[in-house]
């Protein structure tokens, strides 16, 4: 008899279908992982066994935990479930926790409430559990608040809350999707060390096939409200029964077709050539007697970039990646150092001068929802960059380079006259790669351009970029967290931590055989599915 | 903690300051000759003159503001010509009446606004969501000098239980408060509509935030969720409506204490507009502008209170 | 499917499906109207000339000549309730007008710059928010004497920070969006993102805004032609007929009526008007519905 039992559950909001017929069962001890694209219905799934579904919704079926029918249970039982029997873990570790309660308190409150244990012991339970997820009183008493805390420590306190009276189930939906690799890794490692320890079962759902096949004894593959494939992970991704299944395992390792640039070394001056930059951000000032010392995002950072190279700048969030990118953007200035794009010095420029410059550097971003003015519709969005062009061409002309501009990128004519809200996200994202190239620039910075994106689409962005490289001869710089992604795309690769590029050199021979602790580290804890496999079929045989 | 309030006990002090610049500005310097306006077209050049070495017209501007200012710090606020006293006695005299008014009504209109506003939230999309927030509809909608007046009808005119008017004295303080009653209430209840859709509506905001789900998870129920995670978090845009209705209130007291020939601030304002007591008017306007500074402060403190954010540690 | 929604497709579109199944927009937009039309209606016809005293008509009660009664100088309450709509509106339109063509530009200015020149215009509005109108509308009135066009200076100050508040909280919340820096990116300067990007996003903040301080106004200004600081006989307006009516409420009650009921029917009218625009075009608070 399985922990958890879902047989046949549907579930409509407001009358629309989101979940047809689900079927998981989950049993003692187990890790199930649950994949699916956005909007296959994983986290409304979550939801259900926590009866904590949006006004409107109406599920059907059976679900079953541990003898007791969750769909018909009075909402006192669910109360008594939640948080004893059932814990759960959300996203975003930022906005999870009140921010007007301490830490101990939220902990501890739980703990009172389904025990009637009295203060003193609850906040003793509290502190054990808290010293367990890996927060020591020492360094983080009970009385701090979330504000004080990175979102790796918030998500450590949002697991100490689902934990703290160990559950016999844990639901961790898209557990480490908020953070970087390095935190990725940690926060998986003490899950799975939770749930060894109290022998729980997990319900891990993941948008990311290599974290899933990481954790789990069996997985489930959902698309569009359905399960499309169940069963023991190992054997589910290797034989492949089903074509999603393979679809979403192809797309998660997809390196594009590229033949190789040949990197032409010193024969030209270099495209871009950033030399000794600095930035600083001065620091709010805690006393009015004390100045702040300036937070030093980047530090001394030198490197070059030649015409039609594409270059991959990966680091952990908050080293700086960004800030880079944005002076070499030229939309913020370095404290000290020097910018230098096609020969010419950007970094002191008046936005007059710029011009040149900003027509052959566009920039792709990361939010395909919020890289375009909802008022706009695609040609004067795609348009926009035709602003910087010495002679502004007229109606015509410009409708006709923004139309080659969309055909380029794989879109249509008739898209012109839609707003972007017509668009999917993976569409959006190549207008926005469309806006980029209209001025026929020489360098794209590309701002995380894909990991806001479901893995089949990024799949078919990766390729779109790697064929744009090709054909039109752009460089791009292309920022990510993902070593997946930056291995398949690019030549070369810069490591950056703390505000300075600890690693420079070819993609493969960097990624594959990183030299410094940093690169170790990032490497290490980058998501891998070939992996990921191998490991997990190791387990298997050995069993 | 004190970084914060220490910034803003200094911009409370810079705004205080640029005000009495404004108030000499427009009272003092705008007019060319105040003691012209004080004493009208048909006023004797003798009488004008010494009206001005009175006021000191005939020193320079920057003294006259210095002196001025110099004398409000240490409570001197001038003498009323037409009443031949010092202003701060008579504001003394008025404030009797005027402060308990102002926070009579503040506290009443607080006390029915946030439950109110809590409990349409909890019911949200339900009949007593929809009726209680209808009738705030309505009471924001009601200016308070009419709404005293129906009252003035149904509870002094028909009903006779108060006075429609007037106030004895706090030596009487049975009569003093109920000669309050009705301006208290008509001053609180448009204010408490104004409240409770505020807190109402904070409420529902907060109530979609993720860490509301967090607590949910954890096994409370619904209504402890509200309590207990909710009402704290919603409080913040509340204050802060709070504070910026203060200042309406102030003026609601000003027209609500001619409604009811109550002798408070309102009154002394209006019988020296009247009178073209332009030193009086200085006194009572700095002050009520220096009240909405403080009470701005103080409102700054209740956020450093509820929200750790603002409490920034060393 | 949440960034979706949190996303405002242009208003244009749906606008109008949506308008009319808004219940609070329609009633507003219906009361709305209904008091513009009537205080237009005023400017051709009215039931009675109010500017003929008729001392033999004083204070009677509602009859079919005269549906409202007449005032303690005989003059149709009708009549002079829809001449002083026109009063209302005219005050609370310019005050509006006023604060937006001044706060406006002041508030996505200081978004625009940041530094120094928001921090200076942040303390400005900490210094007129000590202000309430009818303490301005005192001063003016000490120095200048009474009139209408004092209730229309104070109000209108008094707005001034209100949408230069406003403005620049949507403007702030604009700048650092990816849409924003790709523009720059397009070497256009502060001022043209700001006429091409900033203000059209943020028009339905100032719209909403708009009808709240237009309601606002109006009851400023009952209340400052209440006190005699506002609109002068003979001139009507809804406030000075309440306190014509204040003395004799115990004998003629119908004379505080209808003019305070004009003023709550209009304020109501342009809350729910407001209140309608702010869900069919914020999409933040659609959802919550």
């Amino acid at each position: 008899m399985s922990l958890l039992e879902i047989e046949k559950l549907s579930l409509s909001i407001h009358g629309a279908p989101i979940l047809r017929e689900v079927d998981i069962s989950v049993a003692s001890g187990e890790v199930m992982g649950l994949v699916g694209e956005s909007g296959s219905g994983k986290s409304m799934t979550a939801l259900t066994l926590m009866q904590l579904l949006p006004q409107g919704a109406r599920a059907s079926g059976r679900v079953t935990f541990d003898g007791i029918d969750i769909l018909s249970a009075p909402e006192s039982a669910m109360c008594r479930l939640r948080g004893d029997d059932i814990g759960m873990v959300f996203q975003e570790p930022m906005t999870a926790l009140n921010p007007v309660k301490t830490i101990g308190e939220q902990v501890a409150e739980g703990i009172r409430w389904h025990t009637g244990a009295n203060r003193a012991d609850a906040e003793a339970r509290a502190r054990a559990m808290l010293e367990r997820v890996g927060l020591p009183e020492k360094q983080f008493p009970l009385t701090r608040y979330p504000h004080e805390l990175s979102g790796g420590q918030r998500q450590r306190v949002v697991i100490a809350i689902a934990c703290a009276l160990k559950p016999k189930l844990l639901i961790a939906d898209e557990p480490t999707t908020a953070l970087d690799v390095v935190l990725q890794a940690q926060i998986l490692d003490l899950l799975r060390d939770l749930v060894d320890e109290n022998r729980m079962s997990l319900l891990l759902i993941s948008h990311d096939l290599a974290v899933v096949t990481d954790m789990s004894d069996r997985i489930t593959i959902m698309r569009h409200g359905e399960v499309m494939e169940e069963g023991e992970t190992a054997r589910t991704l290797t034989e492949q029964r089903h074509p999603y299944t393979r679809q979403l395992a192809e797309a998660s390792t997809h390196v594009p077709a590229r033949a190789k640039t040949p990197v032409q070394k010193g024969t030209t001056e270099p495209l871009l050539s950033v030399q000794n930059v600095t930035r600083d951000y001065p620091v709010r000032r805690e006393s009015l007697f004390r100045p702040a010392k300036p937070f030093r995002a980047v530090n001394n950072v030198s490197f070059s970039l030649d015409a039609g190279q594409t270059t991959a700048l990966v680091g952990r969030s908050g080293c700086g990646k960004s800030t880079l990118a944005r002076m070499i953007l030229a939309l913020d200035r370095p404290t000290s150092g020097a910018i230098a794009f096609l020969g010419e010095d950007i970094s002191a420029k008046s936005e007059a001068a710029l011009r040149p410059a900003r027509r052959n550097m566009q920039v792709v971003f990361q939010d395909p929802y919020g890289s375009f003015d909802p008022r706009h519709k695609v040609e004067r969005l795609v348009a926009e960059p035709l602003h910087l062009l010495d002679e502004k061409p007229g109606q015509a002309r410009r409708r006709e380079l923004v139309a080659e501009a969309l055909e380029q990128v794989g879109l249509q004519t008739s898209d012109l006259d839609k707003y972007p809200h017509e668009f999917s996200g993976g569409q959006r994202q190549r207008i926005s790669i469309a806006r980029a190239i209209i001025t026929k620039p020489k360098l794209v910075v590309a701002d995380e351009p894909v990991s806001a994106l479901d893995v089949s689409i990024r799949a078919q962005i990766l390729d779109l970029f790697a064929d744009l490289n090709e054909r039109l001869g752009v460089a791009y710089l292309f920022i990510t967290h993902d070593l997946t992604v930056a291995r398949a795309i690019t030549d070369t690769v810069m490591v950056m931590h703390d505000g300075e590029i600890v690693e420079h050199g070819i993609t493969n021979d960097v990624l594959n055989r990183p030299a410094t602790e940093p690169a170790k580290a990032l490497v290490a804890a980058a998501p891998d599915l070939q992996r990921a496999l191998e490991r997990r079929l190791e387990k298997v045989e050995r069993a | 903690m004190t970084t914060f309030l220490l910034k803003r006990l200094a911009i409370g002090l810079v705004t205080l300051l640029v005000a009495s610049i404004v108030v000499f500005g427009v009272l003092e310097v705008l007019p060319g000759d105040p003691a012209r306006i004080m004493l009208g077209m048909n006023a004797s050049p003798e009488a004008l003159q010494s009206l001005r070495a009175l006021m000191g017209l005939d020193q320079p501007l920057v003294t006259r503001y210095l002196n001025w200012l110099g004398g409000m710090a240490v409570g001197d606020f001038g003498a009323s010509i037409t009443y031949s006293s010092p202003v701060i006695d008579l504001i003394g005299e008025r404030l009797a009446v005027s402060l308990p008014l102002a926070m009579i009504a503040l506290l009443l209109s607080t006390l029915i606004a946030i439950p109110v506003g809590v409990f349409a939230a909890s019911r949200r999309g339900g009949v007593a969501d929809t009726i209680t927030m209808g009738t705030a509809q309505v009471g924001v909608a009601i200016p308070n000098f009419w709404f005293a007046l129906l009252l003035v009808y149904v509870f002094a005119v028909g009903l006779q239980l108060v006075p429609a008017g007037g106030f004895p004295s706090w030596n009487e303080p049975w009569a003093a408060m109920k000669a309050l009653i009705l301006p208290a209430v008509s001053l609180a209840l448009p204010q408490a509509a104004i409240l409770a859709r505020v807190t109402r509506s904070a409420m529902v905001e907060v109530m979609g935030e993720d860490y509301i789900r967090t607590a949910r998870a954890k096994g409370l129920p619904r209504k402890r969720v509200l309590w207990r995670h909710a009402l704290r978090n919603a409080l913040i845009p509340v204050l802060t409506i709070l504070g910026l209705q203060f200042a309406f209130l102030l003026a609601g007291t000003i027209i609500i204490e001619n409604v009811f020939y109550l002798p408070g601030l309102g009154r002394l304002i209006f019988q020296a507009i009247s009178q073209r007591d332009l030193i009086v008017v200085e006194g009572v306007v700095m002050l009520l502008v220096a009240s909405v500074v403080l009470i701005n402060l103080v409102v700054d403190i209740c956020y450093a209170v509820v929200d750790p954010r603002l409490r920034v540690r060393r | 499917m949440s960034a979706e929604s949190a996303f405002a497709p242009p208003p244009e579109r749906h606008f109008l499906m949506k308008a009319l199944t808004n219940r609070s927009f329609l009633i507003g937009l219906i009361i709305t109207a209904f008091i513009a039309l009537m205080a237009l209606t005023s400017f051709f016809w009215t039931p009675y000339d109010i500017t003929r005293l008729q001392v033999s008509d004083r204070m009677q009660g509602l009859s079919l000549a005269h549906p409202f009664g007449t005032d303690h100088m005989g003059r149709d309450i009708l009549s002079m309730i829809m001449i002083g709509a026109r009063n209302s509106i005219a005050v609370a339109i310019v005050a509006v007008g006023i604060g937006m063509g001044v706060g406006v530009p002041l508030g996505t200015w200081a978004a625009a710059r940041g530094g120094w020149v928001d921090e200076m215009l942040m303390r400005v509005n900490d210094v007129v928010f000590a202000f309430p109108a009818l303490l301005s509308a005192v001063m003016i009135t000490a120095i200048f004497g009474p009139g209408a066009v004092n209730a229309i200076i104070a109000i209108g100050i008094f707005n001034v920070p209100v949408f230069a508040r406003v403005a620049r909280a949507g403007a702030l919340a604009l700048w650092p969006r990816e849409f924003i820096l790709a523009a720059r990116a397009s070497g256009k300067g502060k001022t043209l993102i700001t006429i091409e990007h900033i203000l059209p996003n943020i028009t339905n903040l100032l719209l909403v805004q708009g009808t709240i301080q237009f309601a606002l106004g109006i009851l400023a200004e009952a209340g400052l032609s209440y006190l005699g600081l506002g609109a002068q006989p003979p001139m009507p307006s809804w406030g000075r007929m309440l306190f014509d009516a204040q003395t004799r409420i115990a004998v003629a009650p119908h004379l505080a009526l209808f003019p305070g009921l004009a003023i709550v029917i209009t304020v109501l009218g342009l809350n729910l008007l407001g209140d309608g625009l702010r869900d069919i075009l914020d999409p933040k608070l659609r959802r919550e519905r």
